[in-house]
C-alpha cells in the first residue's frame, strides 16, 4: 500500500504543479515547472509496474532527460535569442485561469470516476491528474499568446497523456514508447526553429501578429 | 521484406538528398525514388501475405488502396516539383526535397503500420515532416500558416494518441496486443464507456489531419501558403492515410458493437464539414484557399459516405481516389496559374486559358471534375453515396448533401469562371513563366486517371476497391 500512496502523492505535485503554471507569471518558472512535472512523470512507471525490466529503465531514463533537460534546454535557447520580455502575458488574467484550472481538475475528478477501471488502477489517481494536465494544456496553450508559451502548453498537453499511458505500461510496446519521445523531440525541435523565424520576421513572439490569414 | 523495403527507400533517399551539395541536381532523386516506390508498391498491393516485423507491418486491404493513391500521386508530384523548382533556384531546396521524401516514408508507413500505437507514431512524424514544406516560401505569411499548422496539428494529433490509449485500454483484460487484427479479434470484449470516449478522441484527433470542420481552420492558411505540390500531397495524401486511421479505428467500433454509434458521430461530422465548406467557398477570392475548402468538402463526403455503411464504405474508398487525383490535378494548375500571375486572388487573375492555356484548361475540367460533373470519377463516386443515403432511407441526409453540393458548385464556379476566362488585366503583373512540359505533363496526367475513373474503374483497383470493402463490412 506505501507504493500507492506515493504514486498518489506524486500525482498530486503533478496537480499542485499544474496550478503553479497556470498562475506563474514568468517564462523560465514556467519552464522549470514543466521540467519538473516531466521528470516526476518518468520515475512513476517505474513505481507502478509489477515486472520491472531494462527496458522500463530505458524508458524512464529517456524520458527524464529529454523532458528534464534536453527540451527544458531548447526552450531556454529559444527565450534567450528571442530576448523577448520574461513575462507570460496571459489573454485571460492568471487568477482566473487558475480557477478554471482548479475547476477543471474537479471535473476531471467527477468524469474519471464514472469510468469504469480494472481493479488494480482504482486506488490510484492517475486518471483524473492525468484529465486535469491535459486541461492545464489547453488552458496554456488558448490562454496565453507568446508562442514559446504555446509550446509549453504542448508540451503539458503531452505530459497529461503521458501520465494516462502509464496505466498501459504492461501493454505499451517499447518501441512505441520510444516513437512517442522521439516524435516529442522532433515537435519541439521544429518548434523551436519556427519560433526562431517567427521572431525574426515579426520581431515579437506575439501570436496576435500572426493573424493576416483570415477571410 | 517487401514493405521495409517501400519505407526505408524514401527515408534512405532523404539522407542522400540531404548530403548532395547541388541545388539544381537535388530535385532528380524524388522522380527516382518515386518510380522505385511505385514499382515496389505495384509487386506488394496484388501479394496476398506481405507482413514483416512479426506483424506490426502488413498491408490489410483498405490500406492497399491507399498505397496505391499515395504512390500514384507522389509519381506525378514527384515529376512536377522537378520543374517548379527550377523556377524557384533563388530559395535552397536542401530541405524541401528530403522532406518530401520523409513525407512519402512516414506516410507509407501510416499505411502499412498494424500496431495502434506505431500508426500514430507515423502518423505524427508526417506531420512533423510536412511542417517545413509549408514554409518553404519563407514570407511572414507561410510562417504564421506553418505555426498554425503544427499548433492544431499536434493538439489533434495529441488527442488521437489519448483515444489510442483509450482504446488500448478498453481492450485490456489477460491480452495486451494492440495489433489491429487481435484487437478485432477482441473487440466483442471491450469495455463499451472506454471505447465510446476512445472513438470520440480518435475521431477528432484523426479529423483534424482530415480537416474536418470545426478542426480545420490551420487547412486554408496551410494549403494558402504552400507550395502547390505540396498541397496536392497534403490534400490527396496525407488526409488520405488520416482517413485510412479512423477507417480502422472505425473497423473495431463496429466489430464491438459500436458501429451505429461511431456512424451517426460520423455523418454528423461529415455534414458539418461539407456546410461549413460550401458557405466559406461562396464569394473565396483566393483560389488556393477555396481548393482548401474543397478538400474540407470532400473530406467530409468521405466520412458521411463510411458512416453511411454499406454500399458507402466501398463508394467512399472509391472517392478517396478520385479526390485524391482530382486534388492533383487543381493544385498543381493553380499552382501554374499562381506563377504566371504572380498572384492568387481572382482580383489579379483573369484571362489564365489565353496565358497558360493547358493550365488554364485542366484547372476548368478540374473544377467540373470535383463538382462532380460527368464524365469523371467523383461523379460516380458521389452519385453512390448519395443512393446510399436514400437506399438507407436517409432523406434528410441525402438531401442536405445534394443541396450542399449545388451551393459548392455555384460558389466555385463563379470563381473558377472569373479566372480562366476573358483577357488578361493589362496592368497586372507579367511574369515569365509559361506552360511546360514537366509542370503540365503531370497534372494532364492525374486528369487522365480521373477520367479513367469515371468511364471505367480497372478491372484490379475494383477489385481491390472490393476487397476492402468486404473486409471492412464483416467482422472477424
Amino acid at each position: 500500500m506505501l507504493r500507492i500512496s506515493i504514486i498518489n502523492l506524486l500525482l498530486v505535485g503533478v496537480l499542485l504543479l499544474n496550478l503553479f503554471m497556470l498562475g506563474t507569471s514568468r517564462i523560465r518558472a514556467l519552464i522549470q515547472a514543466a521540467a519538473l512535472q516531466g521528470v516526476v512523470l518518468g520515475v512513476i512507471p517505474l513505481l507502478i509496474g509489477t515486472h520491472r525490466d531494462w527496458n522500463a529503465g530505458l524508458i524512464a531514463i529517456a524520458t527524464v532527460v529529454l523532458k528534464g533537460s534536453v527540451i527544458p534546454t531548447m526552450l531556454y535557447r529559444a527565450l534567450r535569442e528571442a530576448q523577448i520580455k520574461r513575462e507570460v502575458e496571459p489573454l485571460i488574467g492568471f487568477v482566473p485561469t487558475m480557477l478554471l484550472g482548479a475547476l477543471g481538475t474537479l471535473l476531471s475528478v467527477a468524469f474519471a470516476s464514472g469510468l469504469p477501471l480494472e481493479p488494480e488502477h482504482r486506488e490510484l489517481l492517475i486518471v483524473p491528474a492525468s484529465f486535469s494536465t491535459v486541461l492545464t494544456g489547453f488552458l496554456l496553450l488558448t490562454t496565453r499568446i507568446k508562442a514559446i508559451t504555446q509550446a509549453i502548453g504542448y508540451l503539458v498537453l503531452e505530459n497529461g497523456i503521458f501520465i494516462f499511458g502509464m496505466l498501459l505500461v504492461e501493454a505499451m510496446p517499447f518501441l512505441v514508447e520510444i516513437g512517442v519521445l522521439l516524435d516529442l523531440f522532433v515537435g519541439i525541435f521544429v518548434v523551436s526553429i519556427i519560433i526562431h523565424h517567427i521572431n525574426r520576421e515579426f520581431a515579437s513572439l506575439d501570436t496576435r501578429r500572426l493573424s493576416s490569414l483570415k477571410e | 521484406m517487401l514493405l521495409i523495403a517501400l519505407i526505408a527507400l524514401p527515408v534512405l533517399a532523404s539522407g542522400l538528398a540531404f548530403a548532395l551539395p547541388s541545388d539544381r541536381e537535388r530535385p532528380y532523386v524524388l522522380p527516382a525514388v518515386a518510380v522505385g516506390h511505385l514499382a515496389l508498391a505495384l509487386a506488394a498491393i496484388p501479394a496476398a501475405d506481405s507482413s514483416a516485423l512479426g506483424g506490426w507491418l502488413a498491408l490489410d486491404p483498405p490500406g492497399r488502396v491507399v498505397l496505391l493513391l499515395l504512390s500514384v500521386l507522389f509519381a506525378i508530384c514527384a515529376v512536377y516539383a522537378v520543374g517548379y523548382l527550377r523556377y524557384r533556384q533563388e530559395l535552397s531546396n536542401r530541405v524541401f526535397v528530403p522532406c518530401l521524401l520523409l513525407f512519402l516514408g512516414m506516410t507509407t508507413l501510416v499505411v502499412c503500420s498494424q500496431h495502434l500505437g506505431l500508426m500514430w507514431v507515423a502518423v505524427e512524424a508526417s506531420t512533423l515532416a510536412t511542417a517545413p514544406l509549408i514554409y518553404f516560401n519563407r514570407t511572414p505569411r507561410s510562417i504564421e500558416a506553418t505555426w498554425k499548422y503544427l499548433l492544431v496539428g499536434s493538439v489533434g494529433i495529441a488527442l488521437a494518441l489519448l483515444g489510442s490509449l483509450f482504446l488500448a485500454y478498453a481492450s485490456l483484460g489477460g491480452e495486451s496486443s494492440l495489433l489491429f487484427g487481435d484487437l478485432l479479434g477482441r473487440a466483442e470484449r471491450m469495455n463499451r464507456s472506454w471505447l465510446q470516449v476512445a472513438f470520440v478522441l480518435l475521431l477528432v484527433g484523426y479529423g483534424t489531419k482530415m480537416g474536418l470542420a470545426p478542426m480545420h481552420t490551420w487547412k486554408p492558411d496551410a494549403y494558402g501558403e504552400a507550395p502547390g505540390v505540396v498541397g496536392a500531397l497534403l490534400a490527396g495524401g496525407l488526409t488520405s492515410c488520416a482517413f485510412l486511421a479512423l477507417v480502422r479505428v472505425l473497423h473495431i467500433c463496429r466489430a464491438a458493437g459500436e458501429g451505429e454509434y461511431a456512424g451517426r458521430l460520423m455523418v454528423f461530422f461529415g455534414l458539418f464539414s461539407i456546410a461549413v465548406a460550401a458557405v466559406f467557398m461562396v464569394g473565396q477570392r483566393d483560389f488556393k484557399r477555396m481548393l482548401a475548402y474543397s478538400s474540407i468538402e470532400h473530406m467530409g463526403i468521405l466520412v458521411l459516405g463510411m458512416g453511411l455503411g454499406g454500399l458507402g464504405i466501398f463508394a467512399s474508398l472509391l472517392h478517396m481516389l478520385n479526390n485524391g487525383l482530382t486534388k492533383g490535378v487543381l493544385f498543381l494548375s493553380a499552382a501554374n496559374i499562381h506563377r504566371a500571375f504572380d498572384s492568387k486572388s481572382i482580383d489579379d487573375v483573369q484571362g489564365a486559358m489565353r496565358r497558360v492555356p493547358l493550365s488554364g484548361t485542366l484547372f476548368l475540367l478540374g473544377f467540373f471534375a470535383i463538382t462532380g460533373s460527368p464524365p469523371f470519377g467523383p461523379f460516380v463516386s458521389e452519385f453512390l453515396i448519395l443512393s446510399r443515403a436514400f437506399a438507407a432511407d436517409r432523406f434528410v441526409v441525402g438531401g442536405s448533401v445534394l443541396l450542399l453540393l449545388l451551393v459548392v458548385f455555384t460558389g466555385m464556379g463563379r470563381t473558377v469562371l472569373v479566372m480562366v476566362q476573358g483577357l488578361p488585366s493589362a496592368g497586372g503583373a507579367r511574369t515569365s513563366y509559361r506552360d511546360g512540359l514537366l509542370t503540365g505533363l503531370p497534372a494532364l496526367l492525374s486528369l487522365a486517371l480521373v477520367l479513367l475513373l469515371g468511364l471505367h474503374v480497372p478491372a484490379p483497383v475494383e477489385a481491390l476497391l472490393r476487397d476492402a470493402a468486404r473486409f471492412l463490412e464483416t467482422s472477424p
